[in-house]
């Protein structure tokens, strides 16, 4: 088929026009873009440092929020070992951002073990631990779920969670939303497009 | 010049030694295994390990299992965060096709390797005795590396 060429103008011209008024409204992100289906970030846990903290304590920083547990040999490790690229690639803009890793696990994960476990990661990294039913309420506010497997017979169990990374801005909003197979590439841009916009004043 | 019964000695002999070679070299001779390393995880957490392998048989060999004197216990998993869920399985094996390759990486097929004794750290070397269907075994170098290695 062939357009008439004023079509094809006026066309290209309205395409520009949508999305010039798109890139004023959002920043072009390249992950999902979450902004507005999510409740804003809300939590009381315990940091890996002993300490009692809420989201609250973490207003002011880009944040990148991911569930798992320790004894979690592969997925959690590979996604926390991206993650950490991710922030090297930044350099010292990635000090305006944390990685909160919610344990699933407050049986087996204590302040002390995911201290150990974050840290093998990435210095910006927070592990967070909390009884079940405060795990439970911040899984159920980000519409993430977990289950437990059944016991192995040594007391071993292994535990099946939601492997999405969610991107929350410097006021506690969900922007954007990155699955474990996202490229370091889309990561890297859309985290420093949250960290350059800055806090509310 | 050899004596017709000693040539007839030194034919026998090759051929049993033939038919030896056979036995002895199973589908553990036929695989290649390159770039072993290990995610060292901190205190006695269990690791992943992984590496990759090519086969260069005419048939499928398969990777049931690993032992190590290091580890307490190894098993093989597949790990997957398919439908946006991460979760893992034990599996019975790993498949290498003929003339082909397979590996055990993160986020997918790997060793889960537990009970290090004494522990593991970044920079030690870890032999691994991985086992195939055939009832052979190979024994694999593995780098230890940190948790956060890609």
């Amino acid at each position: 088929m062939k357009l008439p060429r004023a079509w094809v103008l006026a066309l290209g011209f309205t395409l520009a026009l949508l999305a010039g008024c798109h890139r004023d409204a959002q920043p072009a992100w390249r992950l999902t873009d979450v902004s507005g289906h999510l409740p804003d970030l809300a939590f009381k846990l315990t940091d890996d440092n002993g300490k009692s903290v809420t989201a609250a304590d973490y207003r002011g920083k880009v944040l990148l929020v991911y569930f798992g547990y320790t004894h979690c040999p592969d997925v959690c490790p590979l996604t926390l070992a991206q993650l950490h690229v991710v922030m090297q690639r930044l350099g010292g803009k990635a000090d305006d951002a944390r990685i909160l890793f919610v344990s699933v696990d407050p049986a087996r994960d204590t302040p002390q073990t995911m201290h150990a476990y974050v840290n093998a990661f990435d210095k910006r990294a927070v592990g967070l631990v909390g009884p079940d039913k405060d795990i439970e309420a911040l899984a159920k506010l980000l519409r993430s779920a977990y289950t437990r497997e059944p016991d192995k017979g040594d007391g071993a169990y292994d535990v099946s969670h939601s492997s999405a990374i969610y991107l929350f801005d410097r006021d506690g909003k969900a922007r954007v939303l990155a699955t474990p197979s996202a490229s370091q590439d889309d990561m890297v841009h859309d985290l420093s497009l949250l960290i350059d916009l800055g806090a509310k004043a | 010049m050899m004596s017709r019964p000693s040539l007839l000695a030194a034919v026998v002999a090759a051929g049993w030694l033939l038919i030896a070679g056979t036995a002895v070299a199973g589908d553990a001779d036929a695989v290649t295994a390159s770039n072993a390393w290990i995610r060292v995880l901190p205190g006695d957490l269990p690791a992943g390990a992984f590496v990759n392998f090519t086969n260069a048989s005419d048939h499928a060999v398969a990777l049931t299992g690993a032992s190590s004197t290091r580890y307490g216990q190894a098993m093989l998993h597949r790990s997957s965060t398919e439908g946006g869920m991460g979760r893992m399985e034990t599996v019975d094996k790993l498949e290498i096709p003929a003339h082909g390759s397979a590996r055990l990486s993160p986020g997918a097929y790997h060793l889960m390797l537990m009970h290090a004794k004494p522990a593991v750290v970044p920079g030690d070397t870890v032999v691994l005795t991985l086992g195939f269907s055939d009832g052979s075994h190979k024994d694999v170098t593995f780098q230890a590396r940190p948790a956060n290695a890609l």
